[in-house]
């Protein structure tokens, strides 16, 4: 039986009525409509899921949406302010940290977690952090130098 | 070098802000009204004969609308060789692999749809199975084929120059092995498909696929339904590496479902499935006897190959011609003899993947070179300078290398990487944990033919001026799939034309715009480039004539630079001309008062004298290679070499393998986007060094895949990887665009064997199987502790 669940995705309030087993991974593709979050293993494997959820990165295909309720959840497309890329996204574009694109949005929101956090980590910090986000055409060299570039300053948005 | 304004730069790939902002639509997020989910099953088994399916239960399942099997489908052969056409859309006498595709279901949702595949029921009758690759070919094993004898699907015996001759001139000689296992391509995106048929019987398939034209071609021929009646759609596509090259099943029943049903239908792989549909690398059993002169001088190669490419022919026909012809380069080898074997057996098909063949017979040529060098006592780089073609060389196979950085790439990785410091401390410190290796690399760039028999072109490119003016469109079928191919024909038309590269907008992959033969064999920036080069300047042609008409002065004095015309003959008055432009915008805001006229005014007035300015440019490669049987592969109009210097660590108690730095160099002729081309080195080290260490399809003895998912077939996470220092090296190829040839697939030629190479510096033991776990790694060693004089004097 359907059951009603309330989150706050990139802002919006939400109010759905989503079947137990729904995962948060199908809410956010299916019922709302944002397919930025890709699924590539639907297993916790690749990172490709990845959103944050209060703030913590999440695989969302491991989450049930009943699990997100009352909760915030902010996805890739709740990354751009006022039609601007973040500082992130921008530096994703210019490092060519991008090829195929289907893990982007899972390392971007996992590594906007690392950089609240942590403003100024270090290499190994950094590959730790994406360590869970699988990335097979870029051999992370160029994603590891755009989070570099936003971790070098000292601006504290990200 | 000529001066560019956006070539050889680093701009932004042209789709890097929809991707970063979760707007690049892939074939899965694309959403219909009506839309139903299709779901298939697989067989269970790796051999057996199907007695009967029953399909009724799932049909009167609420929520079905279409059951579809080889009733329904028919059983036209297809594949992708024509000489190999192997596979029905259905499998209607024997499933031959776990995982084979037996039926079909469009329902209204998933769930209903994975209930009815599980409501058909099918009789089998068990067979035996043929699963070690190297035993097929024997005598009274069971056929998965009747149309393969002894289950060889394809056998190439080469002889070039004299291995005889070879032989008696050499000083030493030596044979050595190498094993691999088959791999995932593991591209991030699963394949999906949708499909959809309208009122007048057009099919359109919006599909993760690499060659568009190729599955228009398969689609209408397997379907029965005329070629111009099928569109193809690659939307944004999450990775390829070769594998989405062929015609999957989920793309045809897919179509057949949407047929059935008269509704669009939505099929998408888990990962599970993208493991069983597989057509990714074969396994390969390699073994080389090569000779040198006592100078160091490469005498001969005597090869021989048997390819386990599971249970179709898919791609396999050109594998097991590419193990063999690539080896042809990047040194000069007068005497080849190759005999290759590509065998059927009851696993998921294999295919393309990067380095297509060519990329474990490099590994274990470029071992040998090592093995060699320290038997001669000479330095591991020096002895690969020595041999090394230079441009304008042929090979023994008939292999034209117009332009060839080969010795520029050893050179920078050798120096980069501090090779001659390192290696002479690691010569004495051999089997002590640190190692250095190196090894070179030769690939094509782009088929010299393509997969069925005919003198069509590659590709064409029609670049269409915008009737109102101010920009241009860029049509091509050329396939996307990350590896940047919009952005090069971006590049090179906003570089033809003058104009600013968000003025150019690139519509590709789709079937309807133009034949392009796809994203394989390292072919677009060459192929599809070209005819984008000729398109713009047919285009910049047809614009100066109709500018120079109305000014009454000669089109050749006229010129299209930073989104103006300009003028090679002193100041024109454009004032005359512009006023028509002027009336014809009375109100709008941004309107032109520059001296010069711009691109914007010159574009629309060309329009208002001609119509629309449309030009076109297209690829064919001259005929290319010799005459001798399976000459075409391997053959291309140029050729991309490459050099690596590998160091690792071992964990001598472990055999753990830390990778600590990669130093690569690649001669892609020249770096039409130099970000680009990095990212295709980088990416390519990654995928070697994860088919050096760690990956491995692991079956079970009935055929089944044990590690069908992310966590168990590893491949590299950031973790695992070094640094990655790609250095570029540009040879300026004659018959590339700007002198541009491939990166995509040859930058990956060195990975495995300077890891290989590292490895045993760093161990002093060498390893015949692939990957190097460290499990092997530690057996090995454990081995040599055992027989020390068995590594120093094979």
């Amino acid at each position: 039986m359907k059951k009603l669940i309330s989150l706050n995705v990139n802002g919006i309030a939400h109010e759905l009525a989503v079947e137990p087993r729904r995962t948060l991974l199908e809410l956010l593709r299916e019922d709302l409509g944002l397919t930025g979050t890709k699924k590539g293993c639907g297993i916790g494997d690749c990172g490709a899921c990845t959103v944050l959820v209060d703030g913590v990165a999440t695989f969302s295909c491991l989450t049930l949406a009943i699990q997100v309720n009352g909760c915030s959840v902010e996805t890739v497309e709740g990354l751009t302010k006022d039609g601007k890329l973040s500082r992130l996204q921008q530096a994703f574009v210019d490092h060519g940290a991008i090829q195929c694109g289907y893990c982007t949005p899972g390392m971007l929101m996992t590594t906007t977690e690392l950089l609240r956090r942590n403003q100024h980590p270090k290499e190994q910090e950094i590959r730790k952090a994406i360590s869970g986000n699988l990335c097979r055409c870029t051999g992370y060299q160029k994603i590891v130098e755009a989070i570099q570039e936003v971790a070098r300053s000292e601006n504290e948005e990200i | 070098m000529k001066k560019y304004s956006i070539l050889n730069s680093r701009v932004p790939r042209v789709d890097a802000v929809d991707k970063v902002t979760g707007k690049a639509l892939y074939t899965d997020d694309i959403k219909m009204p009506g839309i139903l989910i299709g779901a298939i099953l697989h067989s269970p088994l790796a051999h057996a004969r199907i007695l009967n399916i029953d399909t009724s239960l799932a049909e009167r399942l609420p929520g079905v609308k279409a059951v579809v099997t080889h009733r329904e489908a028919g059983t036209t052969p297809y594949g992708v060789s024509p000489a190999r056409y192997d596979e029905t859309i259905f499998c209607h006498d024997k499933v031959r692999y776990v995982g084979d595709e037996i039926a079909a279901v469009a329902a209204i949702d998933l769930d209903t749809a994975l209930e009815a595949v599980s409501l058909i029921k099918v009789d089998f009758e068990e067979l035996p199975v043929v699963l070690d690759g190297r035993r097929a070919m024997e005598e009274g094993r069971p056929l998965l084929h009747d149309i393969y004898k002894n289950n060889i699907c394809a056998e190439v015996h080469w002889h070039f120059g004299d291995i005889e001759q070879g032989k008696k001139e050499s000083y030493i000689v030596r044979t050595d092995h190498l094993t691999s296992k088959m791999q995932d391509a593991a591209f991030l995106e699963p394949q999906s498909v949708i499909a959809e048929v309208d009122s007048h019987g057009n099919l359109t398939m919006w599909s993760s696929t690499q060659a568009p034209h190729y599955i228009q071609r398969t689609l209408a021929m397997a379907l029965n339904i005329p070629l111009h009646k099928v569109r193809v759609i690659k939307p944004a596509v999450g990775g390829g590496f070769g594998p989405k090259a062929s015609c999957s099943t989920a793309e045809l029943a897919t179509c057949l479902l949407a047929i059935k049903t008269g509704k669009p239908v939505k099929l998408t792989f888990d990962r599970e499935q993208v493991f069983l549909h597989s057509r990714a690398r074969h396994q390969f059993f390699h073994t080389m006897t090569t000779g040198v002169k006592k100078d160091g001088t490469l005498a001969f190669l005597d090869h021989q190959c048997i390819l386990d490419g599971g249970a179709y022919a898919s791609f396999g026909i050109a594998t097991i011609y590419y193990a063999g012809s690539l080896l042809g380069g990047p040194y000069r080898l007068k005497n080849m003899k190759y005999d290759g074997y590509r065998v059927v057996t009851n696993k998921p098909a294999c295919g393309a993947q990067r380095g297509h063949g060519a990329v474990i017979a490099r590994a274990l040529f470029e071992v040998q070179l090592d093995r060699i060098a320290e038997e001669l006592g000479t330095d591991p780089i020096e002895l690969r300078l020595k041999n090394v073609m230079e441009a304008g060389e042929t090979t023994c196979n008939e292999l034209f290398v117009s332009s060839f950085g080969m010795r520029e790439a050893l050179e920078a990785v050798r120096d980069s990487a501090a090779w001659k410091k390192k290696r002479s401390l690691s010569g004495k410190t051999r089997g002590q944990g640190r190692g250095i290796g190196a090894a070179c690399g030769f690939f094509v760039s782009g088929a010299g033919y393509p997969i069925y028999r005919s003198r069509t072109y590659h590709c064409t490119v029609v670049t269409k001026v915008d009737d109102v003016g101010g920009g241009v469109t860029v049509s091509s079928g050329a396939a996307d799939i990350g590896q940047g191919s919009d952005t090069v024909l971006a590049m090179i038309t906003a570089e033809e034309l003058g104009l600013p590269l968000d003025d150019v907008k690139v519509i590709s992959g789709d079937s309807n715009l133009s034949v392009d033969l796809g994203a394989y064999s390292s072919r677009t920036t060459l192929m599809t480039g070209a005819a984008c080069r000729d398109a713009a300047r047919d285009v910049k042609r047809q614009i100066l004539e109709a500018i120079a008409g109305v000014l009454c002065v000669p089109p050749e004095t006229l010129d299209l630079k930073d989104g103006k015309v300009e003028s090679l003959s002193g100041e024109l008055d454009f004032s005359k001309i512009r006023e028509e432009y002027l009336r014809e915008h009375k109100g709008f805001i941004d309107l032109p008062n520059e001296l010069c006229l711009t691109f914007r005014e010159a574009s629309r007035i060309a329009f208002l004298e001609r119509g629309s300015i449309v030009g076109v440019g297209m690829y064919r490669p001259p005929p290319l290679g010799g005459s001798f049987k399976g000459a075409t592969v391997g053959t291309s109009p140029a050729f991309g070499c490459s050099a690596q210097v590998a160091e690792v660590s071992v964990d001598l108690g472990t055999g753990e393998i830390t990778v600590e730095n990669i130093t690569g160099a690649h001669d892609c002729g020249f770096a039409i986007n130099r970000t680009q081309v990095e990212g295709q080195m980088q990416g390519s080290m990654m995928m070697g060094m994860g088919e050096a260490l760690m990956e491995q399809i692991i079956y079970d003895k009935k055929g089944r895949i044990v590690n069908a998912n992310l966590a168990e077939y590893k491949i590299p996470t950031a973790m695992d990887m070094p640094h990655l220092e790609a250095i570029i090296v540009e040879s300026n190829e004659p018959h590339g665009p700007y002198g541009a040839k491939e990166v995509g697939e040859g930058a990956i030629m060195p990975v495995i064997p300077s890891i290989l190479n590292a490895v045993y510096d760093a161990t002093g033991v060498r390893i015949e199987e692939l990957p190097l776990t460290p499990e092997r790694l530690v057996a090995a060693m454990e081995e040599a502790k055992k027989k020390p004089s068995l590594q120093e004097n094979p």
